[in-house]
């Protein structure tokens, strides 16, 4: 409710100082015909910019710091021999009643005198500290309107200050992006490195057994090898490649090149779809699904296949990564220009010769792109993994058999209650750092690649 | 009038070896087309288009823009095939042959009828394997030595050979865009062809590049029949011996260069060389 009254109010400052402005630009123009340096649209948000910054400064130093101001002020309403028995718990828990009282929301039981009374009092002030703050931040995007309108005169450059500011405001929300990358990885490492005071890093990356003591306590944490996780991801993850790669070019290359236009208009969106599935659907079948049959394919020419193997969760991987790989490629191969298709048929190539020799090369880089892009797509994934691969952090090289991976070990290792003081959960921190460093790898490899085929083909 | 006449009459000096009219009249005929006509799907793109071409002589086609003049010299090597609703009627023979006889092999008649584009389109690939593509798919040469030599000889006669003889291997992409058409014109001719179509090859380039060119165009038809689409009167007028004028998807005139511009028939084309049409 408080929210809404604030934003309508905002809004309404905003029309208004956005009206003042615009009118006293265009009275400017009727008034003594000189050309004024910026339109009329220009002035109304240059005043609008000037009163929302004072209010919206205002209202945000009090979202930041009201809470703690609140909370001072009700703790000065407990009186001081019930305060002398309060430990931080209780003193808590006197907080939220208080608080609680104040609302009229979530009071159960019958409450003393005196904390009726600083409910009381808090409801008051907490009005008034709200009535107060937004006065307040009214009144200052009042003056820094009429402020602003006063300076609006021909000469003004409105349209500068308007545009830095819109500049500003773009570098802030790609500044978003940023940092929070930033600050994931900043997160990453220091907890990683918590997580190595514990277990010695070339423990961590050369062991070759996962066997984390989830009970454990000083002196028996159990072994944090990454090795088997590490082998479980990139098995899985190839054979998804393997699976994905030539299905999804083919498909790309069928519909780009060979198929009538009404086919292709049903049949990309369709395959789109499939990238439109949510991977716990793609987990689903395949456990059910694809693993029996695995297995049932396996006894009948004398394999041993495990129902949950790093083989079923790959090709079901693999099934789900085509689209993207099929999408991305045929979009690459329709992006070569008409004039090389040409040159190939000029010279009595045939379609395929065309394909083969000129368009895939041309679409060389972009398809590498593609691939890398869907490689960090397969070492993310993990819900399909959680339910197909079997969960088994053993280091082994047939993929028949169970496996894990990174992501499902973070999933066992962090799902419960954690607490993050010992290396049974601080080893996620350490996984996802490693997946981390790895698709970032690509990512660079990837860009490395393309700039590379770039240089020499354009 | 006189003043077109005049320049006309200038610039033709400057090629090495004009051929006499009637000289040009007496060649045999190579390429023979009666009624064509081309649809986009439910427009009309060529009326009825008949024109004999002959042999080793440069025939240009001029015109305005959207006359069908591109879209002809495409039914010749029936590159119109790869677009998509593209429709061709009549017949085109090649040496008394229909080329759009189903039972002819799209591939071979490509082989035999050579093109070159409006935009400089090497593959992205080496200079060598630019011009050995060719004569590879259509599998020229028996061994390496065979098409170092298809690939040099080719290069010389399109007049490249000297500048990039160091750098075979390099992109044929970074080469300059009169060097990369004229790397287009021997990868055309590393396959052999009879007949090399020209759209419009000179208008990315620059005048200098022209010039190179256009003395090409004139040395190749020594061995080759050359069809050249152009934009550019002055450039027909120096590099072709005959000429035809198309106009909104019709043949309106065609004959010996020189009496085409010093002596048009048809208003049309009067009006088009005064720069009246255009």
């Amino acid at each position: 409710m408080n929210a809404l009254i604030v934003a309508g109010l905002l809004l309404v400052l905003l029309g208004v100082a956005y009206q003042s402005g615009w009118s006293r630009s265009r009275g400017l123009v009727t008034a003594d015909g000189v050309k004024i340096h910026s339109r009329p649209q220009y002035h109304g948000s240059f005043v609008a910019i000037w009163a929302m910054v004072p209010t919206l400064v205002i209202l945000g130093l009090w979202a930041w710091f009201g809470g703690g101001i609140t909370r001072d002020y009700t703790v000065s309403l407990i009186p001081t021999d019930i305060m002398t028995s309060l430990d931080q718990v209780g003193l808590n828990a006197a907080i939220a009643r208080i608080g609680a009282l104040a609302s009229g929301y979530g009071v159960t039981g019958d409450s003393p005198a005196w904390e009726q009374a600083a409910g009381d009092a808090l409801r008051s002030f907490q009005m008034l500290t709200f009535v107060g703050v937004l006065v307040l931040a009214l009144v200052a995007g009042g003056a820094a309107l009429v402020y602003a309108r006063s300076r609006i005169d021909a000469r003004l450059r409105a349209r500068n200050a308007v545009e830095r500011v819109i500049n500003l405001a773009l570098l802030a929300c790609s500044a978003v992006a940023i940092l929070t990358t930033l600050g994931i990885v900043a997160s990453l490492i220091s907890e990683a490195f918590r997580f190595f005071t514990f277990i010695h890093p070339f423990d961590f990356f050369f062991g070759t057994v996962w066997n984390p003591n989830n009970a454990g306590s000083a002196g028996n944490w159990g072994s944090y090898g990454l090795l088997p996780l590490l082998s479980g991801t990139l098995m899985i993850t190839a054979i998804a490649m393997l699976v994905a790669v030539p299905v999804g070019l083919m498909a790309a290359i069928y519909l780009s090149q060979y198929a009538a236009p009404r086919l292709r208009a049903v049949a990309k969106p369709m395959i789109e779809i499939l990238a439109g599935i949510p991977t716990i659907v793609f987990g689903f079948f395949a456990l059910v699904t694809v693993g029996p049959f695995l297995r049932d394919m396996g006894n009948l020419v004398g394999l041993t296949i495990n129902a949950t193997s790093a083989l079923t969760a790959g090709i079901v991987m693999g099934i789900m990564i085509i689209p993207f790989v099929s999408s991305l490629s045929d979009d690459i191969l329709n992006q070569v220009p008409r004039t090389l298709r040409d040159g190939a048929y000029g010279l009595g190539a045939t379609q395929s010769e065309t394909i083969r020799n000129v368009l895939l090369p041309a679409a060389l880089p972009g398809i590498v792109g593609a691939f890398l892009l869907a490689v960090s797509r397969a070492i993310g994934e993990t819900m399909i993994v959680v339910l197909a691969a079997g969960n088994a952090p053993v280091l082994r090289g047939s993929p028949f058999e169970s496996v894990a991976t990174i992501t499902v070990s973070i999933v066992n290792q962090l799902t419960g209650d954690t607490d993050f003081t010992g290396p049974q959960s601080l080893v996620g921190f350490a996984l996802g750092l490693t997946l981390f460093v790895i698709t970032l790898g690509l990512n660079v490899v990837a860009l490395y690649i393309v700039r590379r085929f770039r240089e020499q083909y354009e | 009038m006189d003043m077109v006449a005049g320049k006309v009459k200038m610039t033709q000096q400057s090629v090495k070896s004009a051929m006499n009219p009637t000289d040009m009249l007496e060649r045999p005929i190579r390429l023979t087309a009666r009624d064509v006509t081309v649809h986009y799907g439910a427009k009309q793109a060529l009326y009825g288009i008949s024109i004999d071409i002959p042999d080793r002589a440069v025939t240009s086609f001029i015109g305005p823009s959207g006359c069908g003049k591109s879209t002809f010299l495409r039914c010749i090597n029936r590159m119109n095939d790869t677009i998509e609703g593209a429709k061709v009627g009549g017949t085109i023979l090649l040496d008394g042959e229909d080329i759009y006889d189903p039972a002819l092999d799209v591939v071979e008649l490509r082989a035999r009828i050579g093109m070159v584009f409006q935009k400089p389109n090497p593959f992205p690939k080496s200079i060598y394997e630019n011009v050995a593509y060719g004569p590879r798919i259509h599998g020229l040469a028996r061994n390496k030595t065979d098409m170092d030599e298809i690939v040099i000889s080719s290069l010389r006669k399109a007049g490249l050979f000297e500048e990039v003889k160091d750098r075979l291997n390099e992109p044929g992409t970074g080469l300059s865009g009169g060097q990369q058409q004229r790397l287009c014109i021997a990868r055309a001719i590393a396959v052999g062809p009879e007949v090399i179509l020209m759209d419009e090859p000179c208008s990315a380039l620059d005048p200098i590049a022209t010039a190179i060119i256009e003395e090409l165009i004139d040395e190749l038809r020594e061995n080759y029949t050359i069809v050249i689409v152009t934009h550019s009167m002055q450039q027909a007028a120096r590099v072709s011996q005959k000429t035809a004028f198309f106009h909104l998807g019709n043949l309106i005139e065609e004959g010996v260069t020189e009496d085409i511009f010093t002596n048009p028939v048809n208003k049309q084309t009067q009006d088009y060389i005064m720069g009246r049409i255009g």
